[in-house]
């Protein structure tokens, strides 16, 4: 039997099935994402909100009351929040003079904050400002992060592993070639980090490759980074130890060479080599009776002879 | 002069060939990293920071973009596609990044009272085998059901019908059939020489204790004289409309399925079972709607007096 470890020890099935699905698996769920507001907010917050949860729907809530917490300095409600709604990443607008317009992205592990990330807001178009036809909802989008900063500064690295996190949707063994439409573009240029989204068009070419044209779509933002927290080293470590049954098995006896051959090795049983079954040769056959002394006697008295 | 004209002939293909990949291909200086599990690339080339400032900025951006979603779309369709249900889906390889889980990997769960109990003694699991249907016996059982309807007898149970595989049981349950099946009831039947006499075969019969409960006994032997000295006939009403109307049913639908004959068998199989249920559900109700005013005899018009 499990052990549920909450207060509630299920009495239905439908309870079980429930609290199966949020309890930690070896393949998990999407992760979903809480998107919040604070104790002040602007309109340009608010309308930036509604469009990262248009982005993200379905696995995404938008909380409509505004929750007077400051995440940097105390997280004990946005915990309390994601173990309410099994959501391990979260968006917290806020705007104040110190930090007008303010994003902070952030994602937990076992309902702890991991890591977060502040962004403020300096220039915003909003969905319902850019005129075009949008992608349906819930496509898997294509992530690009452009610029040499997402390599070599480890604040960027770190909001680089969160936004594909928040972005990537689930994890798919296979996609459907038509549907590939929605491109979001992140450059990281002189401090600065531009998020563009576009809906990419598959025109004819030569081949069978398609030529891609792209017509901008969703909201764009330039970011500018503020504070972050991150993570210890080996709150990291743990956070990424994938379960060993995971692992693909080793399937034994094969081995690939250099060439990328597949080299299988077969055990056989000892042989008797002396009994083993050769093609027969007559001429080679051990000759018995008077004929065999005669090609005896022969020899030796050759061998006399050349003593002599 | 061939020998010119045949690398003329490939400096043209090759030629027309790059015309063709002109339109995707993109030059860069460094080539972009791709994660096709995710569908994500990361493109590390450095940005020319005065062309960004010459050009408009959104256009800088969109033909980086493009740029970049073209090498991205160029890598994913490397990949192996298949059709499924009229749609072409491509197939993914597994996601390259590391990213954090959301919650630990699952602890392996205690093992059950009965799963220690089975390592303690050495039990392993034993997978029943399906149970198949079995042709031969199905052939069996449908002759006999002819012979049964030919003979209006009844069919034999489900042990009795030779089968291809016969179990312990079923032979046994067979043997003692054919024994009790003689004028005697198998009392004087041979048995082999080991053979037991089944003992706990004949009707249960529970009689009362001899000296018991006074009171009942005195009561039960009133009641038998009450009903020996009754002149009205021991007849429940409801039971005998209903044992008829099944019995007319009955009758009925084994005339109707002679009528089907052979064209309809296999539909008048069908017809001829729901017709009798649902014949024998109307003539039950029909018959309890009917059996009270029938027992009342007075009880017609109660208004009018």
């Amino acid at each position: 039997m499990k052990q549920y470890g909450g207060v509630i020890k299920p009495k239905t099935k439908r309870a079980k099935r429930f609290l199966d699905n949020r309890a930690p698996k070896l393949t998990e769920n999407v992760k979903n994402a809480m998107i919040m507001k604070g104790g002040n907010t602007s309109m340009t917050v608010t309308q930036a909100l509604k469009d990262i949860y248009a982005l993200k729907k379905p696995s995404a809530v938008l909380y409509k009351k505004k929750n007077i917490t400051r995440p940097f300095e105390d997280s004990t409600s946005l915990e309390f929040f994601s173990k309410k709604t099994d959501s391990s990443l979260f968006l917290f607008g806020s705007h104040n003079k110190k930090r007008p317009n303010n994003l902070i992205f952030g994602r937990l592990f076992d309902f702890h904050v991991l890591d977060m990330i502040e962004l403020g807001i300096e220039k915003y178009n909003s969905l319902s400002d850019i005129k075009s036809s949008k992608c349906p909802e819930g496509t898997k989008p294509m992530l690009v992060f452009a610029g040499d900063a997402f390599d070599h500064e480890n604040e960027h690295k770190c909001l680089k592993s969160l936004l594909t996190d928040f972005f990537r949707g689930p994890v798919v063994p296979s996609v459907r070639l038509a549907g590939l439409e929605h491109v979001l573009h992140f450059t990281a240029l002189e401090g600065k980090i531009y998020m563009r989204s576009y809906r990419s068009l598959l025109k004819k070419s030569g081949c069978r490759t398609p030529r891609i044209e792209l017509e901008e779509i969703g909201p764009s933002f330039d970011f500018i980074l503020r504070r972050t927290h991150l993570a210890s080293d080996d709150l990291y470590k743990t956070a990424h130890k994938q379960p060993k049954a995971l692992k693909p098995k080793k399937k034994k006896n094969i081995s690939h060479d250099t060439f990328g051959t597949k080299f299988g090795r077969l055990h056989m049983q000892k042989q008797d080599l002396a009994k083993l079954q050769t093609r027969k040769m007559k001429g080679l056959r051990k000759r018995r009776g008077p004929a065999a002394a005669a090609v005896v006697a022969g020899e030796t008295s050759l061998k006399t002879t050349e003593v002599e | 002069m061939a020998a010119c004209s045949i690398e003329d002939l490939l400096a043209k293909a090759e030629q027309d060939e790059a015309e063709k990949l002109k339109s995707i291909t993109v030059q860069k200086e460094l080539d972009l990293e791709f994660d096709i599990g995710n569908l994500v690339a990361y493109d590390k080339n450095r940005i020319d920071i005065r062309q960004f400032r010459e050009q408009k900025k959104e256009d800088f951006l969109r033909s980086l973009a493009r740029d970049n979603t073209q090498l991205l779309v160029n890598e994913i369709w490397k990949h192996p596609t298949e059709r499924v249900e009229e749609v072409i889906v491509v197939k993914l390889p597994e996601p390259t990044t590391p990213l954090p889980r959301e919650k630990p990997p699952p602890k392996p769960r205690p093992p059950t009272k009965w799963e220690e109990f089975a390592k303690l003694k050495g039990i392993q699991k034993k997978k029943k085998t399906n149970l198949v249907w079995d042709d031969v016996a199905k052939n069996e059982l449908h002759r006999l059901r002819n012979i049964a309807r030919a003979q209006k007898i009844k069919v034999p149970g489900v042990g009795l019908t030779p089968t291809a595989q016969q179990s312990k049981t079923d032979l046994a349950r067979a043997v003692n059939v054919a024994k009790s099946s003689t004028a005697s009831a198998g009392k004087f039947q041979d048995r082999l020489p080991k053979e037991k006499a089944p003992r706990n075969t004949g009707k249960k019969r529970k009689f009362q204790p001899v000296i018991g409960n006074f009171s009942n006994e005195k009561q039960r032997q009133l009641d038998l004289l009450k009903v020996l000295d009754s002149k009205k006939p021991r007849l429940d009403v409801n039971k005998a409309v209903n044992k008829q109307m099944r019995e007319d049913d009955r009758e009925e639908s084994a005339a109707k399925f002679k009528k089907g004959g052979k064209k309809g068998r296999k539909g008048g199989n069908f017809s001829g079972k729901g017709k009798g249920g649902g014949g024998k559900g109307k003539g039950r109700a029909g018959g309890k709607g009917q059996g009270p005013p029938s027992g009342k005899k007075g009880a017609g018009k109660p208004g009018k007096r």
